[in-house]
């Protein structure tokens, strides 16, 4: 592989909640462009990480550092606002607002910024915010749904709904968190098609997956992560054929 | 589809500003028509419409907003005193120094959310309000009250018209809007009208939806790209401003102010205001506003003697503890009744009179499958 810019890297992080050593020694790099998977056992730290990277936990040492600069420290808005969305495990969506307005308020955020006082005019006349929208919607296939409410949905299509709201932002570097959870194995199947539909867009996508149909589907890397450390990392058939992986989804993890 | 919801708008305000000047046509067979209760309704109404700003639409439940009712109080009858009794400066006087207010107990308040916002409000506007009781004696007069008085400097009137004998009257370009005319209700009015068409922009504009995004999830807004501090301080900067005026038009349409206008009861009046009408619809906060001070007005001039007028066709072994037992309701016993009501409405109509008439509306007006079902959360951004 020729060597691409890295866009994201996770330099020696540790994290500890009391005793639990929820991340050790984690060090990590995305490049440009490509499909970044991560898998582990349920509880290996998986969500820490990428909780790490949006500026929702502070490490206890080491760095995440994002097109050069390093972001440990920043706001999670201004990490957001550089371009990093993440999309979380129990899908987190605006549940009294309808299914448009969901993707409506981050599109606001990535072309009006963090803060804007525009009280005066109407949310309809910006039709380009609406169209972009309307247009992720139709990409998840929730379309027909925009003016349900959004806490009425199924949990599965909580999932394509927050995926809209990522992709809206048209961000740089997409954090996803199980986003297949949940979903019928045809929506599964459309969500995978929708991904690689980005890639070929530039988008660079750290996935965090228990299906390994998914991942394998995807991945350019797999980075494999047991009891908060790194176990292996390579190409997804590199990581399908290694013995300690294996014996991390078997058994308990010795590392 | 979007043109008809802007249609949709206009009519609305249109309406609205039709029942609100024709108000003393409306009120008349309720008897309710004279023009210092109506001056009250529209005040209040103000009040309310701005507390709905901050509290229906971020969910941020401020109990000390009467503070900044009473510093626009305050700073119009200052106004008053040092430079005119023209009203249109001592209503953007008030205006201002409510908003300053508001910027610095919103900027402090803000660090927390939930019910510790909530009490840091609170705090602070029973700090305001022994402020003006006591430790700020030359600025608000204690516990007398600030009043105008025959030696105030009144600069700007002192320029063009000789001092008149007596206490001048507050004027609007020659119409006096103190002492209880219709002026000074026309001039509420059309601040009510004003400001409700401010509000229903809010509503409907981008900061207003990330307002309600942040109600919604205000973690998420966080990930979402949003500095929701901000946000949540113009909403509450914007809504003190709304108390500011309210507290200046009451100024103009009665020039005195005591320290009692900041106390937590009344801080606690227009929370009740905008519940019983509805929080986070437009119209509700204003509704409630007027049934409160109509009922208010009744329950309160109420005495056992008219109960005895009442109920004088029932026996007197009846009578004397029915109207013993309904007296507590009534005269200084209005608040307990305002008390039952009020838990009423939250048990039975926990979205207020306007899901009473929603409810209705449903029942009478529209017969099932009449397929112009609105999905709830467009209904309820049309109210
Ligand atoms: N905020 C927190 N405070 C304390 N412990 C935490 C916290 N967040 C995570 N943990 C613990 O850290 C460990 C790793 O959790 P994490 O959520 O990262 O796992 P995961 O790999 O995402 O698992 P899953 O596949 O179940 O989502 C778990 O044991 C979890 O209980
Ligand atoms: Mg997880």
């Amino acid at each position: 592989m020729t060597a691409r810019n890295v866009v994201l890297h996770v330099a020696d992080v540790h994290k500890r909640f009391g005793g639990l050593h929820a991340l050790a020694d984690v060090d990590l790099q995305v490049e440009e462009g490509t499909t970044h998977a991560i898998i582990g056992p349920n509880g290996a730290g998986k969500s820490t990480l990428l909780n790490v990277c949006i500026g929702r936990l502070a490490p206890d040492t080491g760095a995440v550092v994002f097109d050069g600069q390093v972001i440990t420290g920043k706001q999670p808005h201004e990490i957001n606002q550089m371009g990093v969305v993440r999309v979380f495990q129990t899908p987190e969506i605006f549940s009294d607002l309808n299914l448009l307005q969901n993707v409506m308020v981050p599109a606001f955020a990535k072309r009006d910024g963090a803060f804007r006082l525009n009280a005066m005019r109407s949310v309809a006349t910006r039709t380009d915010i609406r169209d972009e929208a309307l247009h992720c919607l139709e990409e998840v296939g929730l379309l027909g749904q925009k003016d349900a409410v959004a806490g009425s949905l199924s949990r599965g299509d909580k999932r394509r709904l927050e995926l809209a709201m990522g992709l809206v932002q048209k961000p740089r570097l997409l954090l996803l968190d199980e986003p297949t959870a949940g979903m019928s194995r045809h929506d599964t199947n459309s969500t995978i098609d929708l991904l690689k539909k980005f890639k070929g867009r530039g988008m660079t996508k750290v996935i965090i997956e228990h299906d390994m149909h998914v991942v394998f589907s995807l991945a350019d890397r797999v980075t494999v992560l047991a009891q908060g450390r790194i176990i292996a990392e390579g190409s997804p058939d590199e990581v399908r054929g290694n013995a300690r992986v294996q014996e991390a989804y078997l058994g308990g993890a010795h590392p | 589809m979007w043109s008809n919801a802007a249609r949709n708008d206009w009519i609305l305000l249109a309406g609205f500003s039709l029942v609100v000047l024709c108000l003393p046509l409306i009120l008349e067979p309720i008897g309710a028509a004279y023009p210092a209760l109506m001056q009250k309704f529209c005040i209040f109404g103000i009040f309310a419409i701005g507390f709905n700003i901050l509290f229906g639409l971020t969910g941020y439940l401020s109990f000390g907003h009467a503070a900044f009712l009473g510093v626009g109080s305050y700073a119009a009858v200052w106004s008053f005193k040092l430079l005119t009794m023209n009203a249109i400066p001592a209503i953007v006087f008030a205006i201002v120094c409510a908003a300053v207010f508001a910027l610095v107990i919103g900027y402090v308040s803000l660090k927390r959310s939930g019910i510790y916002f909530s009490i840091l409000t609170l705090a602070f506007a029973q700090m305001s309000y022994n402020l003006a009781y006591s430790v700020l004696t030359p600025l608000t007069n204690g516990e007398t009250g600030l009043q105008l008085s025959l030696q105030d400097p009144r600069i700007i009137d002192a320029l063009f018209v000789a001092p008149q004998a007596g206490l001048p009257r507050v004027n609007l370009f020659g119409l006096h809007t103190s002492g209880g005319g219709y002026a000074g209700f026309y001039l509420c009015a059309a601040a009510l009208i004003v400001c409700f068409f401010i509000a229903l922009r809010i509503f409907r504009s981008p900061f207003g939806l990330m307002l309600r995004a942040i109600k919604s999830n205000q973690t998420r807004m966080r990930y979402t790209g949003f500095n929701t501090r901000p946000y949540l301080l113009a909403a509450f900067v914007i809504s003190g401003m709304y108390a500011g005026l309210a507290g200046g038009l009451m100024a103009v349409t009665d020039p005195l102010v005591g320290a009692e206008r900041m106390q937590w009861t009344a801080s606690g009046e227009v929370v009740l205001m905008t519940i019983l009408g509805g929080a986070g619809t437009l119209v509700g906060p204003v509704l409630g506003a007027a049934v409160i001070k109509y009922f208010e007005n009744i329950f309160s001039s109420f005495s056992a003697t008219t109960l005895q007028g009442v109920f004088g066709f029932l026996p007197d072994v009846i009578e004397r503890p029915l109207v013993s037992f309904l007296s507590l309701f009534v005269g200084d016993g209005w608040n307990l009744t305002l008390g039952v009501v009020f838990m009423l409405i939250v048990i039975f109509l926990p979205g207020g009179l306007m899901e009473g008439l929603r409810r209705i509306w449903s029942l009478f007006g529209r017969r099932p499958g009449g397929g112009d079902k609105v999905p709830a959360a467009q209904t309820q951004l049309a109210e």
